[in-house]
């Protein structure tokens, strides 16, 4: 016989009390500690030269205040609108199919049954993306010359037989697109396959017994609940398409310049900066690129739902 | 003192100095370049800092090491009259063909362009497959329109430029490059891929060129790889009865930043560099702009046997490049890369191209700062 449960008792109260607060305690340290990194490197990388690229697009070389004369100037500037139209034309192509086809392709592998062929067709999507940009686009220099390419039959099908006939301006957006895709979609896919496995087994279960086939299943509910992920690539994706640059400029050396080096929006704001010696119109084309930029994200985020709770 | 040749074949030359600018230090001493337009905005003031290049001939490069380059060879580097650079070496056009093929075929090497025109026809239905040029590079205009007085880059002073395009010098080089590519016997290719390699190893005929095609695509076994005794040299070509003028494509440039505090050390460098024979004659590469090293430069290549015909072709041409066509900052290069090779890749020829090279000219010149005309 003892009395010691009481005082037991009461320590394990203690305790039970005491522990969530701690552990919350802990828990936002860890959060605000897990999320320092990023901000620090966020502030120091994007939001102070932003707004050093505010500051610059709105004076002048020695540092008067401009008004809208770099806006002008920029805009006026018969390289601009070609880039703008660039630009809308290789994010409308390669947007459309990354949509379509990541959200078919993730459909399809989380459909196989066979596990094995699930794994290695995800590896094998993921593979390209890990190439880094410029390297990636050095393999497409090779691979959009029909002497050169491993796809030269397929080339030579569509009546290309040299690499400037590859390379016409007509051809570039789709290009482009091609590059982006190749490099940017395995990625997603993997992401796509994640956000599907989250939705739970008991919907589609209820969905099969009510008699819905494959394809009702994946336009009727796995697609709905997709729509946040599917709005999150968008963004993502708009966001480091606007900003089309590595792609041109590398194609631009290798083709020595008959693909532009003006050709995106990007590359005419670095023309400005490292060639004209411009920073401050330089800056208002980035300006430009931002405010456009948030723009179509802001749709992206409300028409996807993005920030709404389940 | 310090050296910068990182400039070489990129702009990198003109951001760097720009970003010293900013930064109001590390200017390196000297500076190798080997483009031909830095003298166009080296020479000038930018947003009121200091020019980058000293003034070489007032005071600094001794007037006898000066009057030594082979005439012309300093206009790159010329603004105003006053030089801001001195010219490692020289790429004057010249027409580079197969002496052993031309003997062959039973073909005499053309004087004119009327006659290197005729000839290309008559390769085309006499040997299909063999080639007299290539305009798929950048440089094409500097070859072929420069070579014809064509007046599409003349630069006139540090901010104007005078462009017409709508000249019979322009049509007639324009409608050759046409009726050969049409041809096939100029084909839109550059020398510098693997496409060229691969189709006309053993095809090339003539190919109008500068005078480092030798080393870069003939004599070079990663390229042509002509073997010894084949290729001969002629004098560049003249149009009609004019007197031939040619082009320039590159050539590097030796500056002296106006920053630096041992101008008299690196005054040294670049004389020693341009001129001693113990470098441009026995090291160099590319044909010397000092007119004395040029002399040995080619008779040492001359004694390599590697040439079917002497290279006084070379040096006569050094001096023959006209200087209708001048060095502005924006490249004339890029320009034709953009608008010309593309169209014509699309099915459209030059001669019709010619109003729109023009547009792209003054457009690309004004955005520079240049007054068009």
């Amino acid at each position: 016989m003892t009395i010691a449960p009481p005082s037991d008792q009461l320590a394990v109260d203690a305790d039970t009390r005491r522990r969530p607060a701690r552990r919350r305690r802990r828990a936002t340290s860890v959060g605000y500690a897990f999320v320092s990194l990023y901000t620090l490197l966020a502030l120091a990388f994007g939001v102070v030269p932003a707004l050093f690229a505010l500051g610059l697009a709105f004076t002048t070389a020695d540092g008067g205040f401009a008004g809208f004369d770099n806006f002008v100037k920029v805009v006026t500037d018969f390289r601009f609108w070609p880039a703008v139209e660039h630009v809308v034309l290789y994010l409308v192509i390669w947007l459309i199919a990354l949509v379509v086809f990541v959200v078919v392709l993730a459909l399809m592998v989380h459909a196989l049954r066979v596990r094995w062929a699930s794994t290695s067709l995800r590896f094998i999507y993921y593979l390209p993306g890990a190439l880094a940009g410029a390297s990636s686009v050095l393999l497409w220099l090779f691979v959009l010359d029909p002497t050169a390419s491993p796809v030269s039959g397929l080339l030579r099908l569509f009546g290309f037989t040299s690499f400037v006939q590859v390379i016409q301006p007509s051809h570039l957006p789709v290009i482009f697109a091609i590059i982006a895709f190749w490099t940017g979609a395995g990625g997603w896919i993997v992401i796509m396959y994640g956000a599907l496995n989250n939705i739970s087994t008991e919907v589609i279960e209820a969905a099969r017994i009510d008699g819905a086939n494959a394809f009702q299943i994946a336009v009727s509910i796995q697609l709905p609940m997709l729509r946040k992920w599917i709005a999150y690539m968008g963004v993502m994706s708009l966001a480091a398409g606007t900003q089309l640059f590595v792609e041109p400029q590398l194609l631009s050396q290798a083709s020595n310049a008959v693909v532009p080096n003006d050709y995106s929006l990007n590359q005419l704001a670095y023309q400005y900066a490292f060639q004209q010696n411009d920073f401050n119109g330089s800056a208002a084309i980035s300006l430009i690129l931002l405010v456009v930029a948030l723009l179509l994200s802001w749709v992206f985020v409300t028409r996807g739902g993005l920030f709404e709770r389940d | 003192m310090t050296y910068d040749g990182s400039a070489n074949g990129s702009n990198s030359f003109k951001t760097k100095m720009q970003l010293f600018d900013r930064a109001g230090s590390g200017w390196p001493d000297v500076v190798f370049s080997s483009q031909n337009n830095d003298a166009a905005w080296a020479s000038q003031k930018t947003n009121g800092k200091q020019a980058f290049a000293a003034v070489l001939d007032k005071g600094l490069v001794p007037k006898d090491t000066l009057s030594g380059f082979t005439p012309g060879s300093l206009n790159p580097c010329t603004v105003n009259g006053q030089v801001y650079c001195l010219r490692n070496d020289l790429a004057q056009a010249v027409l580079w063909y197969n002496k052993s093929l031309m003997d062959q075929f039973g073909y005499t090497v053309p004087k004119t362009w009327e006659e290197y025109q005729a000839l290309g026809e008559k390769v085309a239905k006499e040997h299909p497959g063999y080639i007299v040029g290539a305009q798929g590079d950048a440089w094409t205009p500097e070859v072929f329109m420069w070579g014809s007085k064509c007046e599409a880059n003349n630069i006139t002073g540090p901010t104007s430029v005078k462009v017409n395009t709508d000249t019979e010098e322009c049509k007639r080089a324009a409608s050759l490059l046409d009726t050969l590519r049409e041809n096939k016997t100029i084909p839109v290719v550059s020398v510098f891929t693997p496409e060229f390699v691969k189709q006309y190893t053993g095809k090339v005929l003539m190919m109008p060129g500068p005078a480092w095609y030798a080393g870069a695509i003939f004599n070079n076994p990663q390229s042509l790889n002509v073997p010894a005794g084949q290729l001969g040299v002629a004098a560049p070509l003249g149009w009609g009865s004019d007197e031939p003028v040619t082009g320039n494509v590159g050539g590097g440039t030796w500056f002296i930043s106006s920053h630096s505090k041992n101008l008299k050390a690196a005054e040294k460098f670049v004389q020693f560099v341009t001129t001693a024979d113990d470098y441009q004659v026995n090291l160099a590469p590319g044909y010397p702009a000092y007119a004395a090293a040029a002399q040995k430069w080619v008779a040492k290549q001359e004694s390599s046997k590697y040439y079917a015909t002497s290279l006084d072709a070379i040096s006569t041409a050094a001096s023959q490049v006209w200087d209708g066509w001048g060095y502005g900052v924006f490249s004339q290069e890029a320009i034709w890369a953009k608008t010309i090779t593309p169209g014509v890749t699309g099915g459209k020829s030059i001669v019709d191209l010619l109003p729109d090279w023009q547009k792209a000219i003054e457009d690309q010149a004004k955005v520079n700062g240049y007054k068009v005309n």
